[in-house]
């Protein structure tokens, strides 16, 4: 074992130092009758060689996006990751720090969150960021406890055209929280803001997705205002790589911005871990769930950051704490602010835009095909729908075999679409693959 | 130092990136984004320095001591992070088509044999993200379990010691439970006789941390199982301090029916600056039926995600789970085997060793051996010399070492709370133990050199009611104010400037 430091003479000197002649007497609190007394049943040790290989031998047993072209999406994308962020999340110091309580220790790491709680305001057009949530679903059940808090009420509206998953993590809180979850169906792949108005009387927030879960960019400005009449706190649930070409949900009235941060610096890692983001109008900074970075001075004056308004959290406030959260992904986060400064506002434009062009000259070559979209007469931006005449598992199975993953089966979440596939495309695509994507589908 | 705002140039750019030859694609007017967002404009050059200026004033395990009680900041095995970087881990999809992650789903699936083994509970869910999402897991499948058997509004509360962590009542509150709290006895147990008086047909539950918060097994556990088995609820193990007990003692073998684990802390995923974490769950048979979706099980040789729970709460996170954090915690268990108990005992031993040089300079409230770490009280320095708690953690710093976790738990006054961990050498602990003596002689002699300490950060002490008075949470641009100036923009400087 190569992970501990001790020698046969350290043990020796530091138990006569305690004054017991054994480790086993160091356990003697535990009453005997709540002892293992066996060794635990566990595969013998590996040394480091025979780890990597046995680790290499299960990674070898996936099939990655390195290995089959993908088209998946649905949640997490194959967006690019550049270098930088790898060099970044390397260093030793980011890597094995904890929340920085002492504040005199980690100002790199707070600054850091500071940096990123400002990237989050800028795309969202919001004022206050916490330091990260654990993903794009958990974020949804923050912004329903902070919402409910804030307005006293106990309903909160989802669109059917929300993240499936997301409305499956809120369902699944909502009892805990008091709330009752009322959907609102999408009418042709995007959601009817009169729909949303009328269902959003009496409820704490209404969440919405832009671009939705089927690719299709909502009516938002609408959306949020039709929450906003019913005096529900309008939430939108966004992609950050989006969000140089769309508009940012503090700028059409959202109280609230959400999301998954996967696609900015993150890789997909079959699911996580990544991080999530929750961001807000100032009015909310003191019911706001997590971490945040603060800048203040030092007794000199220097300027210097802290963990601030901690006394809404769990540590000082206990039972009345606004979340339970303590462990974020302030790592992930972290890549996130690596990526998103490697971008750039230009940067990030352009990468909208290509995924925009690239997703339309799909959506055009599988049109010319023969091949129906789902919701032909909605916008979309790097995600689309279409219908591939068959049942959307056997297309999927035939595009596999020649070395294509052509994306998701949407009839997994929705009825009436089991010939449907969600296909994404994001800027690390080529037309050359996406002409392959046709012709298997065509086929 | 500058923010990477303030290095931000006009026209710079780190960023190369694909403009394929295909017609662009237009947003509609109403949507499209009107002003750009403030990102940094910045070449690649400058972003490296500007985060490794970064990380050097972080630091971390890597740089040097930092035993921060109840947060196990052991070292991180470097061959992890080369194993969870393989492309076949990295770069899956979590939508992937079960035949083609046979692999992931395999790590899976050993992952959660390997967590049933160590707390002796049959069923996993790896999906929490963290130890305080597994507790809110937890007790949401109390809820599910209680409403089933018609009980759901008759047990209401959970009863939690003075000791626990304060994510515990949190998680209580988000659950919609009520909170009952139990008094802690003069040996640093729970208080059996509080606790009689407060356990009956309402009860839900009980959240025990075992070793608690103080460092210490509880030595009436047994009493306790049997008060929560005759009232019919259920208990909680809160895992945060399963590094004391691994291969020595079962949570599942003396009565608990859900565990959750911090794989952050026992199983060495790194911290991150505060995450990533990994908090799944093991429960007894009879709640299995209510754990989260989708189950990851094995069948013959194939391994498949199964969804087919009628009774589940549902899902608390996306897809499985962190899974790079799974990758990661089973390396690290693998590397170990069956001498995990050697992880525990070097824990307990280097805990112990720290404890005796230091309690006759410090007070130690409870005169006892400790598990993985132990908790002092400064309050006789506080008392004598005027310096506090806070002062000796930041002086600490001065000589390299990160502090301990300091006041808390609550029932300790000035509370310093000390986790070495078994990855530390003796010669460590030596000199973590000559700077504590030190900095006693020092609050006797040269007590301005702890209150105004630390001396060697780059940057003294910070003000933290500022802070959260006037909070800036967020770069303002131009309009940013400058706290080292007089509180007016920096806009108007510069034009006065000019």
């Amino acid at each position: 074992m190569s992970f501990l430091s001790l020698t046969e003479q350290d043990r020796e000197q530091m138990l006569e130092t305690i004054g017991v002649d054994s480790i086993d007497e160091l356990f003697e609190q535990i009453p005997v009758g709540v002892r293992l007394g066996r060794a635990l049943e566990l595969e013998p040790a590996l040394s480091e060689p025979e780890l990597v290989a046995h680790l290499n031998e299960l990674a070898s047993r996936n099939i990655d996006t390195g290995r089959e072209v993908s088209f998946l999406g649905a949640g997490i994308y194959d967006h690019y990751v550049p270098a930088v962020v790898d060099a970044v999340l390397a260093r030793g110091e980011f890597l094995t720090a904890y929340t920085p309580y002492q504040p005199e220790m980690s100002q790199g790491v707070l600054q850091a969150i500071f940096e990123y709680q400002t990237a989050i305001c800028e795309l969202t057009g919001m004022d206050v960021s916490n330091a990260s949530g654990y993903d794009g679903t958990t974020v949804a059940a923050d912004a329903c406890y902070l919402a409910r808090q804030a307005t006293g009420r106990s309903k909160v509206v989802l669109t059917e055209a929300l993240n499936p998953q997301v409305r499956q993590v809120v369902k699944t809180y909502a009892p805990g929280f008091g709330l009752d979850v009322v959907e609102v169906p999408h009418r042709d792949g995007t959601t009817d803001p009169d729909e949303l108005r009328a269902a959003a009387g009496e409820a704490a927030c209404v969440i919405f997705q832009q671009p939705n879960f089927f690719g299709c960019l909502e009516p938002a400005p609408d959306l949020a205002a039709a929450a906003n009449d019913a005096g529900a706190l309008p939430v939108a649930h966004v992609d950050p790589v989006s969000l140089g070409v769309l508009e940012a949900p503090g700028v059409y009235g959202c109280a609230l911005a959400i999301g998954e941060g996967q696609s900015a610096g993150n890789y997909q890692s079959y699911g996580g871990p990544h991080y999530g983001f929750l961001a807000a109008r100032s009015e909310f900074i003191r019911r706001m769930p997590g971490r945040i970075s603060g800048e203040t001075v030092d007794s000199e004056g220097r300027r210097g950051f802290v963990l601030t308004l901690q006394t809404r959290e769990q540590h000082i406030r206990r039972e009345k704490a606004t979340s339970n959260i303590t462990t974020n992904q302030t790592l992930l986060a972290l890549a996130g602010l690596v990526h998103l400064s490697w971008l750039g506002p230009q940067g990030l434009r352009e990468l909208g835009e290509t995924c925009l062009a690239l997703s339309r000259y799909a959506k055009e070559r599988l049109s010319e095909a023969g091949l129906e979209l789902v919701f032909p007469e909605k916008a979309t931006f790097k995600e689309f729908a279409v219908r591939v005449g068959r049942p959307a598992k056997d297309a999927i199975s035939d595009a596999r075999a020649a070395g294509i993953h052509p994306g998701y089966a949407l009839g997994r979440d929705y009825a009436g679409l089991d010939d449907a596939l969600l296909v994404a495309v994001t800027e690390k695509r080529t037309t050359a693959e996406i002409d392959s994507l046709v012709e298997v589908l065509a086929a | 130092m500058k923010l990477v705002y303030e290095k931000s140039r006009p026209g710079r750019r780190a960023s190369s990136l694909p403009r394929p030859e295909v017609p662009a694609a237009e947003v509609p007017e109403e949507l499209r984004r009107a002003s750009p967002p403030r990102l940094p404009e910045i070449s690649e050059p400058e972003l490296v320095r500007h985060f490794t200026a970064l990380a050097d004033r972080t630091f971390g395990v890597d740089t040097g001591f930092y035993p921060l009680g109840s947060c196990t900041m052991k070292h991180n095995p470097r061959v992890n992070e080369r194993v969870v970087n393989l492309p076949g881990f990295r770069d899956l999809h979590p939508l992937q088509e079960e035949d083609a992650s046979q692999g992931a789903l395999e790590l899976m699936w050993r992952l959660q044999e390997i967590l049933a083994e160590i707390v002796g509970l049959p069923a996993v869910s790896l999906q929490p993200a963290a130890g305080s999402q597994g507790e809110l897991t937890g007790l949401l499948l109390m809820r599910a379990y209680f409403a089933d058997r018609g009980e759901g509004d008759q047990r209401r509360e959970i009863v939690i010691p003075d000791t626990a962590h304060g994510t515990n009542p949190a998680s209580v509150t988000m659950a919609g439970y009520e909170l009952v709290d139990v008094k802690t006895d003069p040996r640093g147990n729970v208080d059996v006789d509080d606790l009689r008086g407060k356990v009956g047909p309402q009860t839900a539950g009980l959240m025990l941390t075992n070793p608690s918060t103080l460092g210490l097994f509880d030595e009436g556990i047994e009493e306790i199982t049997r008060i929560f088995h005759e009232a019919g609820a259920l208990m909680y193990y809160d895992g945060a301090n399963l590094n004391a007990i691994c291969g020595i003692s079962r949570p599942g073998d003396f009565g608990f029916d859900i565990v959750h684990f911090n794989l952050h802390k026992t199983f060495s995923q790194p911290h991150g600056g505060g995450g990533p974490g990994g908090g799944p769950i093991a429960v007894r048979e009879r709640l299995e039926p209510y754990l989260p979706v989708p189950a990851v099980v094995r069948e013959g040789e194939a391994f498949r995600l199964d969804y087919g729970r009628p009774k589940t709460i549902g899902k608390v996170r996306g897809f499985c789970g962190p899974f790079g954090v799974f990758v990661r915690s089973y390396a690290y268990i693998r590397s170990y085997g069956p001498a995990l108990r050697e992880m525990s005992e070097v824990a307990v031993l280097n805990a112990n060793y720290l404890l005796a040089r230091l309690k006759d300079t410090y007070e130690a409230p409870f005169d006892r051996l400790c598990m993985h770490e132990f908790v002092l009280s400064g309050r006789k320095l506080k008392r004598e010399h005027g310096v506090t708690t806070l002062d000796v953690a930041k002086r600490l710093m001065d000589y390299g070492f990160h502090p301990p976790t300091i006041y808390f738990p609550l029932i300790v006054p000035e509370a310093l709370m000390i986790e070495p961990t078994e990855t530390e050498a003796k010669e460590t602990l030596d000199a973590f133990a000559d700077a504590m003596l030190a900095i006693a002689h020092e609050a006797a002699g040269q007590p301005e050199l702890l209150k105004e300490a630390p001396h060697v950060r780059p940057v003294k002490r910070l003000d933290e009611v500022r802070a959260a008075k006037q909070p800036v949470v967020r770069y303002r641009f131009e309009q940013h104010e400058d706290p080292q100036g007089a509180g007016e923009p920096r806009q108007l400087e510069a034009q006065k400037g000019a």
